[in-house]
Formats: structure tokens, C-alpha cells, sequence
């Protein structure tokens, strides 16, 4: 599962831009990612300019 | 306001307005809805645009602009700075200006525009058009619209909707970090870039003044090396060695598309325009002013559907046929040799940075910084010349 900390996001939509599966949306201020859809392929991690996605056990 | 429009515009960006003004200005009935509280902010931007399609754009002395660059800064990994007179490069804007300014002339050509508006989805009408669902304070509505132009940036997800591919690989998308500095130590005049394995993998790090003492400070790097090491420890490493004591005012992350542009940018009643069709250069990362372009054309073709009464794909790959003949050339020439910049080593750049020192400043011209870089890759000097000479 993953995780995003909305302390350090700041809801530029890079994580989106690289979603396969499209399970990301981001609002104005808040990030919503469907766990129904999400593969836990990390791309989404690796390109966050903050650091603020994780994987989350 | 009604909810009923010819054209919704998703995304109040350089695409976006231009689309939406363009569309209004030929008669269509056009709201734009931009996500963000602020037509222009946040600011995720280096601002930089070239004084040749600024030229062919827009007026002389527009408002917005903040700096004029007539000098260019290379620099290898070693450091190894090689200085290039550009007396016609340039300008760094203000985005923020910028991006109000064209939101402005959209409402003065007619268009309604809508901020705080997110779009959360949108679903076909039988016969055609669509549904746009919106989520603004909170509060769910519904419009509806013969055509969406999806200007909705790096994170499109309009053209998913409609079917289409706007995702960018990992080795595609530049992720980037950007400093907005003050009490710099540098040369207004002069934009910097800098290369190297260890600066900027698969990307480069620019400082673009503003004026004197203030520049944007930011890095891009290829999301295939962003694993371990993030964009904000490269811009870090660079901030402490080279501008030690100055401060940093506002920081926004952000992505560049740089791959080559989407081979459908068209569906029944959908456009899309700018980042969301990736139109950015992917050499540079500079998207700013095809934005423009391919806004002014999508919302030409999508005015004159509404008028035909026909909006169909058929009738909308004019757009993309447009696009193709006035960018698609330039940006596949921009694509190779991106790959081809990105393939050097560092001990490539750095030598080849030595080799353009030992000519007279006077000869030295972008074009033939890039011939020397590219020796050992002959098959790319007809594309290099042909990118500087057009």
C-alpha cells in the first residue's frame, strides 16, 4: 500500500504523470490513490520531487 | 452561468487560455476550469522562452516579461564553463503574470473562467459531448459540453478518460525541483546549465535570472535515476557549493514530459493541448510557448466543429495535423538528440567542453557546441544542424 505524506507533497501530479494503471488523483490539496487499482508498481515513488510517496506495509 | 457550453477547457495554463480565447473569439460558448485557487500559481516553471517565438507570438513589450538573457553558460561535470554570446536567446518571464494575462484576454474574448473548479471525471452523452463532473469547495456540479480540450498539464488525465495514451515511461518524464533564489552572485544577463552524471543525470540544472541577484535555481532528472538520489539532493549539493549564504524563497517540485509527442491527441469531442499531449521540447524541457501555439490551433479546429455542427475525431484531427506539421517535425529532431546528449559520459562532456574553449569566444555558436559534442555520433549532425537552423 502506499502511502502519501501531505506534509511533503506538494500536489505537483508527477506521481500521476507515470501511473500505468491511472490510480492516482491529485486535488488542489490532497492526494488520492485507489488501492483497488494500484499494482504497487513504485513508479510513483521513484519520481516524487519530495520524497513523499512510500510503501507502506 | 449556465452549465451547458460548446467547449470546456480543462486547465487555466498557457494551453488552456490560449484554446479558450482562440475558441471564443470564433463565436463557441467556452468555460475553462482551473484546479488551483490562482490562474499562474503555483508557479512550476523555469520561465525561460526563446526572443524567436515570443517574436512570432505576441506583441512587442508584453507585460510579463522579467529578464532579457543574451548570454548562455555551459558547464561540464569537471566545471569546465564554456560562455556562448546568444545576443538573441531570450527572455526569463513571469509566469505568474504571464499565465493571468492570457486568462484575461480568454474572458475578454468571451470565455467564462472558473478557478478552484477540480474536474473529477466525465462521462460520454449519447449522440456525443460529455458530462464534466467538477468538485469546487467542496460541492459536486455538473456540465455539460460538445467538446473537452484537455490542457490538464503533465498529470492530464482528460485524455485517459477518453481513451487515450498520455501516460510518460520513467525514462521519459524529467522530475524536477526548482529554488526561486535572492541574493545571487551572478550574471543577470546569463543563463547557466549544467551537465553531468553527478548534477543532473538524464537532465540538466539551470539557473535562470530574474534580475539582478535573483534567479530560478532548479534541476531536472530522468525519472530512471531518481530511485535513490531525489532531484532536491542534486539542487542541494549544487545551492551549498555555488551560492553558499544566499536564500531560498519559494521551492516547487514539478515534471516535465520529455518524450517524443503523443501520437493521438485527438477523440470524438476531446483535444488535448500542451504538457497533457507533451509538447515541451524534450531536449530542454521548454514547453511554454508550443503550449501556446498548440492552444491557439486546437481552439481554432474546435470553434469551427462547433460551427459545422460536427465533432467528431474525423473533424478534430485537424488539430492534430496542425500539430504535427508545425511541432511534430521539431520535436522527434529534439527527442534524438536528447538521447544522444544523454548517452555522453561525463568524460565526453568534459572533454568536449576543453574542445569548444579552444576556439575564439567569436566562434563559438550553440550549433557547433553541439557538432563537437556529437562527433563520435555522426548520423545526428543533420539533425543538429537542422535544429539551429530553423
Amino acid at each position: 500500500m502506499i502511502r502519501v505524506d501531505e506534509n511533503k507533497c506538494d500536489f505537483c501530479g508527477t506521481c500521476v504523470a507515470v501511473c500505468p494503471v491511472d490510480a492516482i488523483e491529485v486535488l488542489e490539496s490532497e492526494v488520492i490513490i485507489d488501492e483497488d487499482v494500484c499494482t504497487s508498481c513504485s513508479y510513483c515513488i521513484f519520481v516524487c520531487p519530495w520524497a513523499a510517496l512510500q510503501e507502506e506495509a | 452561468m449556465t452549465d451547458a457550453y460548446d467547449i470546456i477547457v480543462v486547465g487555466g495554463g498557457p494551453a488552456g487560455s490560449s484554446a479558450a480565447m482562440t475558441a471564443a473569439q470564433r463565436g463557441a460558448r467556452v468555460l475553462l476550469l482551473e484546479k488551483d485557487a490562482e490562474i499562474g500559481l503555483p508557479v512550476r516553471c523555469a520561465e525561460g522562452v526563446s526572443e524567436r517565438s515570443l517574436k512570432d507570438l505576441f506583441e512587442s513589450h508584453p507585460p510579463w516579461i522579467s529578464n532579457r538573457i543574451t548570454k548562455l553558460s555551459f558547464f561540464a561535470p569537471d566545471g569546465t564553463e564554456v560562455r556562448l554570446n546568444a545576443p538573441r536567446i531570450g527572455y526569463i518571464l513571469d509566469r505568474r503574470a504571464f499565465d493571468s494575462n492570457l486568462a484575461q484576454r480568454a474572458v475578454r474574448a468571451g470565455a467564462e473562467v472558473l478557478t478552484g473548479a477540480c474536474v473529477r471525471g466525465m462521462t460520454p452523452l449519447t449522440g456525443n459531448g460529455w458530462n464534466v463532473s467538477v468538485l469546487r469547495r467542496n460541492q459536486p456540479s455538473q456540465f455539460t459540453t460538445r467538446i473537452v480540450i484537455g490542457a490538464d498539464g503533465v498529470e492530464s488525465r482528460v485524455g485517459r478518460w477518453a481513451g487515450l495514451d498520455t501516460k510518460t515511461t520513467l525514462h521519459d518524464i524529467e522530475t524536477c525541483l526548482q529554488y526561486s533564489m535572492e541574493g545571487l552572485d551572478l550574471d543577470p544577463a546569463c543563463c547557466q546549465l549544467h551537465f553531468g552524471g553527478h548534477v543532473a543525470p538524464g537532465g540538466y540544472l539551470w539557473v535562470f535570472p530574474k534580475g539582478p541577484g535573483m534567479a530560478n535555481v532548479g534541476v531536472g532528472i530522468s525519472g530512471e535515476y531518481s530511485r535513490r538520489m531525489k532531484p532536491i539532493d542534486y539542487l542541494n549539493r549544487f545551492v551549498d557549493r555555488a551560492y553558499a549564504g544566499a536564500s531560498v524563497l519559494r521551492t516547487v517540485g514539478g515534471s516535465v514530459p520529455c518524450s517524443l509527442p503523443l501520437k493521438e491527441t485527438v477523440s470524438d469531442g476531446l483535444l488535448l493541448v500542451g504538457d497533457a499531449a507533451h509538447q515541451a521540447d524534450p531536449m530542454t524541457g521548454g514547453g511554454i510557448m508550443n503550449a501556446v501555439r498548440a492552444g491557439r490551433m486546437a481552439g481554432h479546429v474546435a470553434a469551427e466543429a462547433i460551427m459545422m455542427g460536427d465533432t467528431s475525431k474525423k473533424q478534430l484531427m485537424a488539430y492534430q495535423e496542425q500539430c504535427g506539421e508545425l511541432l511534430g517535425k521539431k520535436l522527434r529532431r529534439s527527442y534524438r538528440l536528447k538521447k544522444a546528449v544523454y548517452k555522453l559520459t561525463d568524460k565526453e562532456l568534459n572533454d568536449t567542453a576543453a574542445s569548444v574553449n579552444s576556439r575564439a569566444p567569436d566562434k563559438r555558436t550553440l550549433g557547433r557546441i553541439f557538432v563537437t559534442a556529437l562527433t563520435k555520433n555522426p548520423k545526428l549532425l543533420s539533425d543538429i544542424i537542422a535544429l539551429f537552423g530553423s
